[in-house]
């Protein structure tokens, strides 16, 4: 997952301080796995450096957490770039494409396009593995079903998440 | 199997039939509908002999009490005479009456007794009064109408009847003298004969309402199995569903029961409205005999549940759905057969030696024969249906279609046909039967109504005036011609001779030559020419020696009876005037008069003999109408009443075509159409039950481009194969049965193409059938049914 | 080369609305997954795109003729020639033989029996259920009786194979089974197919995925 992409988007919606950025972060997608400071710190520098953003004003008291990040121009083509890519279909895929989708959402962007998106590139996948398998021998089609399974299950969630789009924006912009 | 378990099980299923779902629901109502309409037909025909027992009752209400003897007037006495009248097919009864003294007795139905020259008239008779239709009627009666004649004194509420006070009664014409209605009511409600007949009746054409409630209890069978495998998916074992089943059947027939009550009392309300095998009766006397009706409400429920328990033997009901055993028994042909056989056994030894009044033991073994030779004829059916259709197979798609639903179920389609089985075969049987008594009975009358067709006769106090009733009828409108006589005794004059107690006599007839050629062969006749005609005891007359003791050429009569009997109160005084017959008389031979009589005696043209001596004689018309002239014969029947109310008219007519026989036709006809209805009705309902079923393939096939002929075709097919197999059956059945039962009495068959009208009325239900269920194959054709997901 | 195209379909059934303004286009040989939620229209769409219910509004047209225009026989012949069609479940006859159901197309289109049933028989073989022949759908598994399902939409040998759900009612292995004959067996005759279905992995086996979401069609990889 892009962390660096998470934060750039976090920032579209108004500049954040660093604190802030890691609390919104923490709050939306880190259940389970907080941010540390440093990961803040080192990405919005790589980002700063990139010029995907710019620092908006210092608080007093000084620290790199108490900086304020607003997001560029070139910052937010990245964003869109990212979201409107499909993500190289794999297992456990859902962290970054929840993500994504969410991020869409807040941003005011398509995020069933995201999801439509995302699902021709699984079956483009599907298509290949199955395509491998009718022309393999048997160990190759039980490869190739693993992954079709794992592809299909993905599949599955993408169907359930677009349809429970609507719900899911009412939260987000809660 | 403990009772409480029975009683749970039932009462589960019944309160699915009425909870269960739209489809549920309507599955009760179209059975409860169905046996609602087959109790209702036999509560109609346990009805019937109250009906003629009622009829009975009426009649002896309302007759003159006979059983005592009045021979001289009294307060309370009258005079009576029947008079019954046809007009235009319809037969007017009437009862005339004249008091004798101030304290006569009400006739039935009436409030008081008509004054002079008044009639009461029943409801019927008074709207056919009143109409333009009954004109000429009124013209009939000679009475002003005074009031109506209530239920007490009717026979039907269709009935055409009046009770007159007619002044001119007396002693001379009456049927009699009374002082009271009433002859006691007949005790045994109804004889045996007339209930065996009644059984035979309910056997040939009730046993289908029986088939078609067995059907109908099974109505909706394959949704209700798909119920009961959810139920044992939640544990109910296979005794269990069987029992709910029969739960459910028995709700629906308790049901039925009702509407059939229902639909019944609505019926006989119009039992009035309609005049079947010459009955009309009151509602209140459509009262099913209580025996029989008890025998009904005991019957359905109890079949209900046992054939839904034996339908439910071939159907194994697993939680996931339902199995049909998938290799059907193979049906068995001799246990059908040896039905047919027992029944045959029961009939064929009584061949030939049967009274239809002989004992009752005889009626016993026609009844159990012909009941089980019709079961099992039934029961042959659907061996039949399963062998016939196996052949089947080669021809078009539709045909193909068709014919493999068949052989997959051919079950469905042999019971729901049983029906026509039973009663096609019982109406062709009975067809034949009645076939040949009414030839029996409408065997030539003799009478030749080329040349006449109305008789009239009336007396007269001398020959003028019956000349005058002859002129008067020869004048009348829409009379072509008539023969007319006037007609006399002869008598030989002088004293008796030994061992006589009355002079020899013979008749003599006056007429011109024209109207004596129909009486007798005449080699040449002219005015002044007198004849001897003979019958040479033609017809069982006496021999010809009766007329020459009295009658010879060149003997003397006596135009009076010279030793009248010593109570004859007209008594003339004097001696009879003779006559002498001319010696150059002529004998001739009698030929069949108009009437079909060979008449006997002396004829006379009218310058032969002064008519003026004839004593009190009769005047004599036959009358040719004329047949361009509508209504030719009411007005010869109304001149006739004007002449003489009393007097008689008779119609000609070549055959005796007796009216109730073709009505009780009409009546196996009707019957055995309405029974067939039922099963066109169950085999609609199956047929539709089979389309709605097939949803989903039926779409599935219009996706494949089938076309609606194809389909429609495949319908016809599926109907018309069981019925044709079931009609063809039924007619051999029924040819056989029926030369049985005429070889019981000994008759031979008339008629071997009685079967055709049954034959015709199957495949009007076959086109019918068709036909109806067209609409709603279209419906389910039209591709909806695709998308169900 | 289009041999279907379809632009702006509506269909309402009753206050249902069905499809709104759907496009669709199918090139000759290609197989094409429909895919979508239940109740998006993606059946509505396939009964449509064969001329088995008319659109409300919206141009259709196959090989150049106008669907639309066509009278209720012109498309029932046009399906039993043109077309084959393979549904869920329910499809087969119950009464006829295997070999019967599947010659029955044939014999619609007027074939003699003898002959129609011997192509059945080939068909049968080919997709590996010549076993079944003789007997009756109900006596045959419903993977089996699928095959059957595909022998009879084959045996005309249409130009476009319309499949509604053919493998919803049937497991992972008999599932899969069945879209290999399928997908093979219109390969090798050329037919387009027009597969409905609500499962990845057997949309996997189309060549491109049309999506239906809310009566609206979107073609994910097709420009024209």
């Amino acid at each position: 997952m892009s962390i660096g992409h998470t934060l750039l988007g976090l920032l579209e919606s108004g500049p954040r301080h660093g604190y802030d950025l890691k609390r919104a972060f923490d709050e939306r997608f880190g259940h389970d796995r907080p941010l540390h400071y440093g990961q803040v710190y080192s990405t919005m520098s790589r980002l700063l450096k990139n010029g995907l953003v710019v620092v908006d004003g210092v608080e007093a008291g000084g620290g790199p957490e108490r900086k304020r990040y607003a997001i560029t121009d070139a910052g937010i083509t990245d964003v869109a770039t990212w979201l409107a890519t499909p993500e190289k279909p794999e297992p456990y895929l859902q962290s970054t494409l929840y993500t994504k989708v969410v991020l869409a959402l807040m941003t005011g962007r398509g995020a069933a396009e995201l999801l439509d998106t995302q699902r021709a590139e699984h079956l483009r996948l599907m298509r290949e593995l199955t395509r491998r398998k009718k022309d393999g021998d048997l160990a190759d089609q039980l490869i190739c079903d693993h992954a079709l399974f794992h592809l299909e299950a993905d599949l599955r969630w993408l169907e359930l998440t677009a349809a429970r789009l609507d719900r899911l924006a009412e939260e987000v912009r809660r | 199997m403990s009772p409480r378990l029975w009683a749970r099980d039932l009462a589960l299923g019944a309160r699915f039939a009425v909870t269960g779902g739209r489809s549920g629901v309507l599955r009760t109502l179209l059975t409860a509908s169905g046996v609602g309409f087959g109790v209702a037909l036999l509560l109609l025909a346990a009805s019937f002999p109250n009906m003629l027992f009622q009829r009975e009752v009426r009649e002896s209400v309302r007759a003159v009490d006979g059983s005592e003897q009045v021979t001289s007037p009294r307060p309370d006495s009258f005079l009576h005479l029947s008079r019954t009248t046809v007009y235009r097919d319809d037969v007017v009864s009437g009862l005339l009456l004249r008091p004798e003294g101030d304290a006569p007795p009400v006739p039935p139905g009436a409030d008081a007794f008509p004054k002079a020259g008044e009639m009461l008239v029943s409801p019927a008779l008074g709207e056919l009064l009143d109409s333009p239709e009954g004109a000429l009627l009124k013209e009939r009666l000679p009475f002003e109408v005074a009031g109506t004649i209530g239920e007490a004194g009717l026979i039907g509420p269709a009935e055409l009847r009046y009770v007159a006070h007619a002044g001119f009664l007396d002693p001379e014409n009456l049927d009699g003298r009374g002082v009271r209605f009433g002859w006691s009511v007949p005790e045994e409600p109804m004889n045996a004969f007339l209930i065996l007949l009644v059984v035979v009746a309910c056997v040939v054409l009730l046993l289908p309402v029986l088939v078609f409630v067995a059907t109908a209890v099974r109505f909706g069978g394959e949704q209700r199995d798909r119920r009961l495998a959810a139920l044992r998916l939640i544990g109910a074992d296979t005794a269990s569903t069987r029992r709910i089943a029969a739960g459910e059947s028995l709700a629906g027939a308790l049901l039925g029961l009702l509407v059939g009550l229902g639909l019944f009392a609505a019926a006989r309300q119009f039992a009035g409205a309609f005049t079947v095998w010459d009955v009309n009766a009151y509602p209140g006397d459509v009262m099913p005999m209580p025996a029989l009706a008890a025998l009904v409400l005991a019957v359905v429920p109890v079949a209900s549940v046992v054939v839904t328990l034996f339908a439910m033997r071939g159907v194994v009901v697993e939680p996931l759905g339902v199995v049909r055993t998938s290799t059907p028994r193979r049906r068995r042909l001799w246990w059908r057969l040896l039905l047919l056989a027992v029944g045959a056994a029961f009939l064929v030894p009584l061949m030939g030696d049967v009274q239809v009044t002989q004992t009752g033991l005889d009626a016993v073994s026609v009844v159990t024969g012909t009941t089980l030779a019709l079961i099992g004829l039934t029961t042959l059916l659907p061996w039949l249906v399963e062998a016939g259709v196996k052949r089947l197979g080669k021809g078009p798609l539709a045909w193909q279609l068709a014919v493999r639903r068949l052989q997959l179920s051919s079950g469905t389609a042999a019971r729901a046909v049983s029906g026509v089985v039973v009663a096609a075969t019982g109406a062709i049987a009975l067809q034949m039967l009645f076939q040949a008594m009414e030839s029996d009975f409408t065997q030539l009358t003799g009478q030749d109504s080329s040349r006449a067709q109305i008789v009239f006769g009336t007396d007269a106090e001398n020959a003028a005036e019956a000349r005058a009733v002859i002129d008067r009828i020869e004048r009348t409108e829409g009379v072509a011609g008539v023969i007319g006589t006037v007609q006399s005794t002869v008598w030989r004059p002088g004293p008796l001779k030994g061992g006589e107690e009355f002079a020899p006599m013979t008749s003599l007839r006056v007429g011109d030559c024209a109207s004596l050629r129909e009486y007798a062969t005449l080699p040449s006749c002219a005015d002044g020419d007198v004849f001897v005609f003979l019958a040479h005891g033609a017809q069982g007359n006496p021999d010809d020696s009766h007329v020459t003791r009295a009658a010879r050429p060149g003997a003397t009569v006596a135009l009076r009876d010279p030793h009248p009997h010593p109570d004859e109160p007209k008594r003339p005084a004097g001696a009879p005037t003779l006559w002498r017959i001319p010696a150059d008389a002529r004998v001739v031979d009698s030929r069949p008069a108009p009437t079909g009589m060979y008449e006997y005696g002396v004829l006379a043209t009218p310058s032969a003999l002064g008519t003026a001596v004839l004593d009190e004689p009769d005047a004599q018309v036959m009358v040719r109408l004329d047949p361009s002239v509508p209504d030719a014969a009411e007005f010869v029947r109304n001149a006739a009443a004007d002449i003489d109310p009393t007097s008689y008219v008779t119609d000609l007519k070549d055959t005796e075509r007796d009216a109730a026989f073709s009505s009780v036709r009409t009546g196996i006809l009707v019957g055995s159409t309405l029974t067939m209805l039922l099963v066109a009705a169950s085999l609609l309902v199956s047929t539709l039950e089979q389309l709605r079923d097939r949803k989903r393939l039926l779409s599935s096939l219009v996706a494949f481009g089938t076309r609606r002929s194809t389909l429609s075709w495949s319908v016809l097919w599926q109907t018309a194969v069981p019925i044709l197999l079931g009609l063809a059956l039924a007619v051999a059945g029924g040819l056989a049965l029926g030369v049985v039962l005429l070889r019981l009495g000994g008759q031979q068959v008339r008629d071997w193409w009685a079967f055709l009208p049954v034959v015709g009325i199957g495949l009007g239900l076959i086109a019918a059938v068709t036909l109806l269920s067209l609409p709603p194959l279209w419906r389910l054709m039209r591709a909806d049914g695709l998308r169900t997901e | 080369m289009t041999l279907l195209r379809a632009e702006g379909l509506t269909k309402a059934y009753g206050p249902t609305t069905a499809l709104s303004g759907a496009d669709f286009a199918l090139r000759a040989g290609e197989v094409v997954a429909v895919m979508g939620p239940s109740g998006s229209g993606k059946s509505t769409l396939l009964h449509c795109l064969a001329g088995i219910v008319r659109p409300d509004a919206g141009t259709l047209t196959y090989d150049g003729r106008d669907l639309t225009a066509l009278s209720d026989g012109a498309r029932s012949a046009l399906r039993r020639t043109d077309f084959g069609f393979v549904f869920q479940f329910g499809q087969l006859v119950p009464e006829l033989s295997c070999v019967e159901n599947v010659a029955l197309p044939l014999r619609l289109n007027g074939e003699k029996r003898k002959a129609a049933e011997a192509r059945a028989a080939e068909w049968l073989a080919r997709l590996e259920v010549d076993d079944t022949a003789a007997k009756r759908p109900g006596e045959i598994s419903g993977g089996q009786g699928q095959r059957v399902a595909v022998a009879r939409a084959l045996v005309t040998a249409p130009r476009v194979i319309f499949a509604d759900e053919p493998t919803g009612a049937l497991d992972s292995l008999n599932g899969e089974r069945v879209m290999r004959l399928l997908t093979d067996a219109s390969r090798d005759t050329g037919a387009a197919v027009v597969l409905v279905t609500h499962e990845a992995r057997v949309a996997a086996w189309s060549d491109r995925e049309v999506v239906v979401r809310d009566g609206a069609a979107r073609s994910t990889e097709w420009a024209a």
